[in-house]
């Protein structure tokens, strides 16, 4: 390939971080820029590993990372030298780098928070705090000339049940990312100041226990779950109970049970007691896990391959980081079981980038599983080989969308792939692939070692076992609860303590912003799949958002509207278009300014909402007009 | 991201799986429709489906829009074009197979016992919102599909577009505005007016202009650059959302990019977004006449290739160098010098009766 990169150098810093990330998996000074052999004194071009390197594009997103993770921004230096090492077109670097919201192609100061002003922070009051920083800082995205600290607004952070939460990022060797809450303008501005200080500054903030269990970490963990140390729970039941960053813990809790069986068992058993289990994807799209898992293993040509999806970012979703900090170990063990079960010997979890205390602790179960001997070659003393990495995301909702995680890992923009083919025909690099999300991955240790029937026990026919929701917004303890499907949607709102001050409860979101809302005539719903269906609802990502009689339901409405037109990728007509359209739309109701007559609107709204759900190419363009329409026909919206 | 794209990483050689017919396992991964063909080509295996009620027997592997076609079957489509993957982003020729969303047809393939409604109501109604949301959102005065005939405001009467529902367009965005969205955030609108992609069109070299107020996001420049043609790869789709746009690492000039100037991405825009910098200033000046232009196609007189060129000329003046798509030695690609070095033609010695 001959491109033409711009002359410019990068600074040495950026030179450093990207090599730093490139070298060992690339080679030393091995690049693919295939420009002949030069003076490398002088410009350091050698023409040497260009095919090897060429095959290596999937690198581009680590590398974007390590450059904006040291310095804060993507230069045009800095995209040169990832273009020389990776021969990969700076155009195409800049496209993948210019979708991302973590990332920056502009210059910004070292130091810059993510504020969540999306549902849950918006219900506590985010907006008040954004106003503040905007008083101190300058607005969002626009620092004060010369400033060493910025902000931004963020949708949501999956940090709901410590609302308003922050995401704080220091760019350095290494940088510090910390997501927290509930925090005030005052503690966030003194906590980037104790950021630009230093690591442990920022961090001693957040995590003041340790790991070890004891009552004052089960005390904290129960600030986001609040069963932590309670029996009877599958997939929560190590929380609090097991260090998260010792595997002689998790060996000691029953951890590596169910791959020791599942390598005795074999690849065939497997996938049938996962098909027993009748057991249903958790992500949202509730596909049977055994029917995929089957279908990959039938696929006749390799290589294939097992990605967790733990790119959580459906608004007022947080259960899943509540495994992936909490049971690092199990989603670990799990991969491995999903890559025998089928015949892959990769795994990848993608993590959004939001989680950062996530990343460190799955990060630490990888390597020490490895050192165990729990990865790698002769797994358990078989012939099963299997290795995994993390991922991570850089801001993007969409990427959670299945094809375009391929898309972002492979290190082009993640834009949805057309379906037809499934993953499991055509996934990852081509290869047939199993896509699963972390609760999802959580059930599979158990079903293993209970077996399908056992496990299917729980729940009701056509829901089976337990699910995590997360209960957020007007209730008096947000947190992740656990409860065989079936209970009821105002019982696991008692779970959470129910709404505060003895109010009503005006509305319930269930499913996240691509989920829909019900009044409190459906308090009485099942939490089951067919029992959302029947209440023309959807379980979705099993979030569930408690708005009371007090909140502002258009305000809400308006930023979940604005949600779906920022995270859109853009790529198809009536989601592009049509998100921009809808949050228009609602702009002129709330302010009292419709085009005709207000049933003209909904009707125009109707229109609209069926064309993206019946032409977009994925599933975000499909539910981005549920919330809306749902919500706004709720009694007393419109006045 | 159509599912005839090779897959982007070379299979290491297959593994053998027990059971498994080892036919299977020597058997390449299917390659693009571009690349050649065993010469002995065997008669296509037909597929029996039925297309608005009527039973067809159709070559499996064509799409369902190669299907409808040959069935005389008229599908608008924008962002597709016979020399270029299809993308299947415009969501105009959506068909209706039954599943839970409508089905591009340009990018779909046919399967034994599908059934195909081409315009029916759900059918549609996507396509009139579609054509709205395009046509509130973007200048398509110059828009139109290769085909049946160029133009796309016959089918915004067929569906009974109405673009104007939306409101009133909104003011254009200042030069370099668009460039500087930042991802994931965007101005909250009041909705008064409808938000559209108008914006000064990009003017830094003589010989192409970049009206992205024109540009409807079809892919095809991208594609063309790029590896379905070019392999210059100087533009990309960066942003996202509405403020995804068609750029250059950081919006460089063209001219500092890694563009050659081969002109392909004018050859496949729908849109008149991309367009000759003569034709450009040509219609600002209110002197584009079509109707007195003459086409002529002829050989590029530079290299021993022997390119079909199409020249455009008006008062005697070449003013747009095409190549049609189905010219058999590169399908419609030309280089820079084919494309733009015509200057020589319009020399005329000093003192010539024809002196320009």
């Amino acid at each position: 390939m001959d491109l033409r990169i711009a002359d410019l150098a990068a600074t040495t810093a950026e030179r450093r971080a990207i090599d730093a990330y490139l070298d060992p998996r690339l080679g030393p000074s091995r690049g693919g820029w295939d420009g002949g052999e030069r003076d490398i004194s002088v410009d350091g071009r050698v023409a040497r590993g260009g095919h090897e390197a060429r095959s290596h594009r999937e690198l581009l997103l680590p590398a974007l990372h390590a450059v904006q993770d040291r310095v804060g921004w993507i230069s045009p230096g800095a995209v040169s030298h990832i273009a020389r090492r990776l021969t990969v077109p700076p155009a195409e670097i800049f496209g993948v780098a210019s979708f991302y919201a973590l990332l920056s192609t502009v210059e910004r100061p070292p130091a810059s928070v993510h504020v969540c002003d999306d549902l849950a922070c918006r219900l506590a009051g985010a907006e008040r705090v954004c106003e503040e920083l905007e008083r101190e800082l300058g607005p969002a995205g626009h620092p004060r000339p010369g400033a060493e600290r910025t902000w931004h607004r963020s949708p949501c952070l999956g940090q709901c049940e410590r609302a308003p939460a922050a995401l704080f990022t220091v760019a350095g060797d290494p940088a510090i990312r910390v997501s927290t809450g509930p925090l005030d303008a005052p503690a966030i501005l003194s906590r980037l100041d104790d950021g630009l200080r230093g690591r442990d500054d920022l961090e001693a903030f957040e995590r003041p226990v340790g790991t070890a269990p004891s009552p004052e970490r089960l005390e904290q963990l129960r600030r986001f779950a609040p069963q932590a140390g309670q029996p009877g729970l599958r997939l929560l039941a190590r929380v609090g109970r097991v260090d998260p960053t010792s595997l002689t813990d998790y060996l000691a809790n029953g951890g590596y049970r169910a791959l020791g069986q599942a390598i005795a068992d074999g690849p065939q058993r497997v996938i049938e007691e996962v098909i027993a289990a009748e057991v249903l994807g958790r992500g949202g799209a509730a596909f049977p896990t055994g029917r995929k898992w089957a279908s990959a293993a039938a696929a006749p040509l390799g290589p294939k391959y097992v990605v967790c999806n733990a790119d959580e970012a459906e608004p007022g979703t947080f259960k899943d980081r509540v495994i992936l900090e909490e049971d690092p170990f199990a989603l670990v063990e799990a991969v491995t079981i999903a890559g025998l079960a089928i015949g892959a010997d990769r795994g990848y979890l993608y993590l959004r980038g939001e989680y950062p205390l996530a990343e460190e602790r799955v990060e630490n179960a990888i390597a020490l599983a490895r050192q165990a001997g729990l990865l790698g070659e002769r797994i358990m003393d078989s012939a099963f080989a299997f290795d995994m990495e993390v991922r991570r995301g850089a801001g993007a909702y969409i990427a959670g969308e299945e094809t375009a995680l391929f898309e972002s890992i492979e290190g082009d923009r993640p834009e949805p792939r057309s379906k037809p083919p499934f993953p499991v025909e055509v996934g990852l690099f081509g290869g047939p692939t199993i896509i699963n999300n972390v609760e999802t991955l959580a059930n599979i240790p158990h079903i293993v070692l209970d077996g399908g029937l056992a496990y299917a026990e729980l729940g009701t026919s056509g829901s089976r076992g337990t699910k995590l929701f997360s209960v957020s917004g007007h209730v008096a303890r947000p947190g992740v609860f656990e409860v065989p499907f079936g209970a009821r949607l105002g019982e696991v709102i008692e779970m959470a303590g129910g709404v505060p001050g003895g109010r009503a409860v005006r509305a319930v979101l269930v499913g996240g912003a691509a989920g829909r809302f019900v009044g409190p005539e459906a308090l009485s719903m099942p939490l089951t799949y067919e029992g959302a269906r029947a209440a023309g609802a959807t379980l979705g990502s099993g979030a569930i958002v408690v708005l009371d009689e007090t909140t502002d339901v258009l305000d809400i409405l308006r930023r979940i509207a604005e949600f779906f037109r920022d995270e859109s990728c853009g790529q198809c007509v009536p989601c592009r278009v049509g998100t921009v359209r809808q949050e228009e739309l609602l702009a002129r109701l709330i302010a009292g300014h419709p085009h005709g007559t207000v049933e003209d609107e909904l009707a125009l709204l109707d229109e609209l909402a069926r064309a993206m759900r019946d032409a977009s190419i994925c599933g975000l363009g499909q539910t981005a007009s549920g919330a809306v329409t749902s919500g706004i026909r709720l009694p007393g919206v419109l006045g | 991201m159509s599912e005839q794209l090779p897959p982007k990483t070379a299979f290491p050689p297959p593994r053998p799986y027990p059971g498994v017919d080892p036919e299977i396992l020597t058997t390449p991964p299917a390659r693009s429709p571009g690349l050649a063909q065993a010469p002995e080509r065997r008669a296509p295996r037909m597929v029996e489906m039925t297309i608005d009620g009527a039973p067809v027997s159709v070559p499996s592997g064509s799409t369902i829009l190669e299907a409808c076609r040959a069935q005389g079957i008229d599908i608008p489509t924008l962002c597709t074009l016979s020399t270029l993957n299809p993308e299947g982003v415009c969501r105009l020729c959506v068909v209706d197979t039954g599943a839970r969303a409508l089905t591009p047809s340009c990018s779909a393939r046919v399967a034994e016992g599908m059934t195909v409604e081409t315009e029916n109501e759900r059918v549609r109604h996507s396509r009139r919102l579609v054509l709205e949301l395009l046509a509130s959102s973007v200048d398509l005065d110059l828009a139109g599909p290769e085909l049946p005939d160029g133009t796309l405001h016959k089918y915004l009467e067929r569906y009974g577009a109405d673009p104007a529902r939306f409101g009133p367009p909104s003011s254009p965005a200042a030069a370099g505005e668009r460039d500087a969205a930042e991802a994931g955030h965007h101005r909250v609108p009041d909705g008064a007016t409808a938000s559209n992609v108008g914006q000064p069109a990009k003017i830094d070299n003589d010989l192409f202009v970049r009206d992205y107020s024109k540009c409807v996001l079809c892919y095809k420049c991208v594609e063309a650059c790029g590896v379905d043609a070019q392999n210059t790869f100087a533009i990309s789709v960066a942003g996202r959302g509405f403020a995804a746009r068609i750029s250059t690492e950081f919006d460089l000039p063209l001219a500092e990019s890694a563009c050659v100037f081969c002109g392909n991405c004018i050859n496949v825009c729908p849109t008149g977004a991309l367009m000759f910098r003569s034709e450009y200033e040509l219609r600002r000046a209110g002197d584009w006449r079509e109707q007195d232009q003459t086409t002529t196609r002829t050989i590029c007189p530079y290299c021993g290739v022997g390119c079909t060129l199409e020249l455009h000329v008006q008062d005697n003046r070449i003013v747009k160098v095409l190549s049609p798509l189905d010219a058999d030695i590169t399908s419609g690609n030309l280089c820079v010098k084919g494309r733009f070095g015509f200057d020589f033609v319009q020399v005329r010695p000093k003192g010539s009766s024809r002196e320009v």
